[in-house]
């Protein structure tokens, strides 16, 4: 039964604090809003918005007092639980041998405030990558572990979005603890909140509420199926899977590969990139050794080393790695899409490349080579 | 214990010091090295030089005159590794500007009886007279980097020296990118990392210190890719591209002269 939060939310802030939460949202930082700790419930992004282009993204005033009228913003919620640089290990020399010690700080136990339906649907993806095998990543499955997520409904997706495309948003799925929608009515937004778990119950108590009438949920559904109207992008409609498994020999893959920079920035920002490498070290004096798994990228040269070369020298292998990988194989490999239409990978590349342009300018080789093979005597 | 140290040499060619400053620069692990090598000729530290053949040799500066063309033969032989550390090291530095000038307008310009002056009409990296073992970028050098590259080479493990574009660094940061989110022009995409992607942390855009990364292409970076979207004009773009690695990004810069072959933005063919 859906409610209305009845004072703001600050309220809910609090109740997450007295809970023992770490709380991290978005908020104003470095001309973006950012996902932080944040301090209080004034460090939301009250009034503000964005402003979403291939490779272009602004801060901007709203004439609102939304705290969450924005999209994806630079990075996703990635870095607090898949970290960009974790030591697994270090070891001392101890006389013939040597000492190897795992000590992981304990991790903060977080909330996220503000989870959008695409993110969260990364964080599900991330889980079964990284926890779902046989072998779990247990620095992720430490920081994972009781993470309670508050998230919000979009009702105003940016220009780079298409959730509504992947099936991702804009309402929130599964997996949340409370789900907010926010009404922007004239003066202060009004929430309505969907309980998803115990947690969330518990933590719900704490906050004043009321009933939410059949009018104001009505109102709610309304205002996240408008958005799905308004998403800025579209990926095409089609078997992705099949498209990125026959167009391997495609004239666009050199196209994009002279535009793209084998930045690495696309995978870095995408919430749903889990790629590392692993580094080991020595000091000076060869008594002290350490092992640190960082954030890596198929767009690396060395990333596809292996004795004898680099198995994807070219950029265009690369960039044709990254895109079957997330549309294509990842079906095969996870059993869902590697892409959740979040638009960051568009907005954060530095030249622009749109992953929705890319797959529609495949689609047009492919029905251009089928009425080819249609008009050949 | 001491007559197994491997010994350690520091060399200076046209180049400013802050390269051979960056190990000064090591205080807390300085002490340390000198425990673990013996350091034997290093003229910013001591007078006293201690006799060759050297285990490791760390050499600054680029190839400017007749003379350094000879003494850089000489470091060779006498060295077992030879590192080079820096921009001028590895690329020839700025004053290599003179490469695609008269140095004799410049030696004019600058002093009163340049017919004294003994100089090349190039700044050359090390790496175009001697063999090199390895090249450490940088204006300066990174310190962190450099105690890798020692402590990898006294332990005889491969240095842990990413060539990708700072970029990496700078997402792995977490810093909000300048030329995204600002429109300031940043050379991060087509620069070797290194530096830890300071100048992004600091809300500027990256100059290029660490010089081209090879990461795009037949060891080359994207730079014709990157131009369009600095929002600069042909005139800032060739200034931003002839810094401390003038040499190493010209390479780019010819390039960006010549007509595009690689593609264009239309559909693709009939
Ligand atoms: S591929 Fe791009 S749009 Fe899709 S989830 Fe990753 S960053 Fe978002
Ligand atoms: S797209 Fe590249 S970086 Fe991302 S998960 Fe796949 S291989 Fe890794
Ligand atoms: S697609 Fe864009 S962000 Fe990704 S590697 Fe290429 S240039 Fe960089
Ligand atoms: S600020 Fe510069 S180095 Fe950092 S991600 Fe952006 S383009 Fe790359």
């Amino acid at each position: 039964m859906a409610k209305l939060m009845t004072t703001g939310l600050s309220a809910l802030y609090d109740a997450l604090r007295r809970a023992g939460y770490t709380v991290i949202g978005p908020t104003v930082r470095d001309g973006a809003i950012v996902l932080d700790e944040l301090r209080s419930a004034d460090d939301l992004p009250v009034g503000w918005g964005v402003t979403l282009a291939p490779g272009g993204y602004r801060v901007r005033r709203r004439d609102d007092q939304a705290a969450f009228g924005h999209s994806a913003g630079p990075q996703s919620w990635k870095p607090f639980l898949h970290q960009p640089r974790v030591k697994l290990w270090e070891a001392d020399r101890v006389g013939d041998g040597f000492e190897v010690r795992e000590e992981r700080p304990e991790p903060p136990r977080y909330a996220f405030l503000g989870v959008r339906p695409c993110d969260l649907r990364a964080i599900e993806i991330q889980d079964r990558v990284l926890m779902g095998g046989r072998h779990t990543d247990s620095a992720y499955a430490a920081r994972r572990e009781g993470v309670f997520i508050v998230a919000v409904d979009c009702t105003e997706p940016g220009e780079t979005c298409f959730c509504a495309s992947m099936g991702t948003g804009p309402k929130s799925g599964p997996g949340y603890d409370l789900a907010l929608t926010e009404l922007i009515d004239d003066g202060s937004p009004r929430y309505v909140v969907e309980v998803g778990s115990e947690a969330g119950s518990a933590v719900l108590a704490e906050v004043p509420t009321e009933e939410a009438d059949e009018d104001l949920q009505a109102c709610a559904r309304a205002e996240v199926a408008a958005a799905a109207e308004h998403m800025g992008r579209e990926m095409p409609a089609l078997g992705l899977r099949d498209l990125m498994a026959e167009s391997l020999d495609y004239a666009r893959w050199d196209e994009v590969a002279s535009r793209c920079l084998s930045c690495g920035n696309c995978t870095m920002v995408c919430p749903t990139c889990f790629c590392t490498t692993v580094e080991d070290t020595t000091d000076l004096t060869g008594e002290h050794a350490e092992r640190w798994q960082l954030w890596d990228s198929c767009f690396d040269l060395g990333f596809s080393h292996l004795h004898g070369g680099d198995v994807r020298s070219s950029p265009k292998s690369r960039y044709r790695q990254w895109l079957t990988h997330k549309l294509g194989t990842w079906h095969d490999q996870f059993g869902s899409s590697g892409c959740v239409g979040c638009g960051r990978c568009i907005v954060w590349c530095p030249v622009g490349i749109d992953l929705t342009e890319e797959v529609a300018a495949l689609q047009a080789e492919r029905d251009q080579r089928a009425s080819g093979e249609r008009g050949a005597p | 214990m001491d007559a197994t140290r491997p010994t350690l040499a520091v060399w200076k060619f046209a180049s400013c010091d802050g390269c051979q400053l960056t190990l000064l620069d090591c205080e807390d692990e300085l002490l340390t090295l000198a425990g673990e090598v013996e350091i034997a000729h290093f003229l910013e530290a001591s007078d006293e030089v201690a006799p060759g053949p050297y285990d490791v040799s760390l050499v600054e500066g680029s190839i400017t005159t007749p003379d350094d063309a000879e003494r850089i033969r000489h470091v060779r032989e006498v060295s077992g590794t030879l590192i080079t550390i820096g921009a001028c090291a590895t690329a020839g530095g700025v004053q290599a500007l003179r490469n695609f000038a008269d140095v004799r307008e410049f030696a004019s310009l600058v002093y009163a009886s340049p017919e004294y002056v003994a100089t090349l009409d190039t700044s050359t990296p090390i790496s175009a007279h001697v063999r090199v073992d390895f090249e450490l970028q940088g204006c300066p050098i990174d310190r962190r980097q450099l105690l890798e590259v020692l402590s990898a080479f006294l332990m005889g493990r491969k240095p842990n020296i990413s060539q990708h574009p700072v970029c990496f660094e700078c997402k792995r940061r977490g810093n909000v990118c300048v030329m995204v989110a600002h429109g300031t022009p940043c050379l991060g995409p087509i620069t070797h990392a290194g530096c830890g992607a300071i100048c992004p942390a600091y809300g500027r855009g990256c100059y290029g210190c660490f010089g081209p990364s090879p990461n795009w292409s037949d060891g080359r970076p994207n730079t014709r890719g990157l131009v369009p979207w600095l929002d600069m004009t042909p005139d800032e773009t060739e200034r931003v591209l002839s810094t401390f690695n003038v040499a190493a990004f010209r390479e780019e810069d010819h390039e960006l002269r010549q007509p595009d072959t690689r593609g264009t933005d239309d559909d693709p063919p009939e």
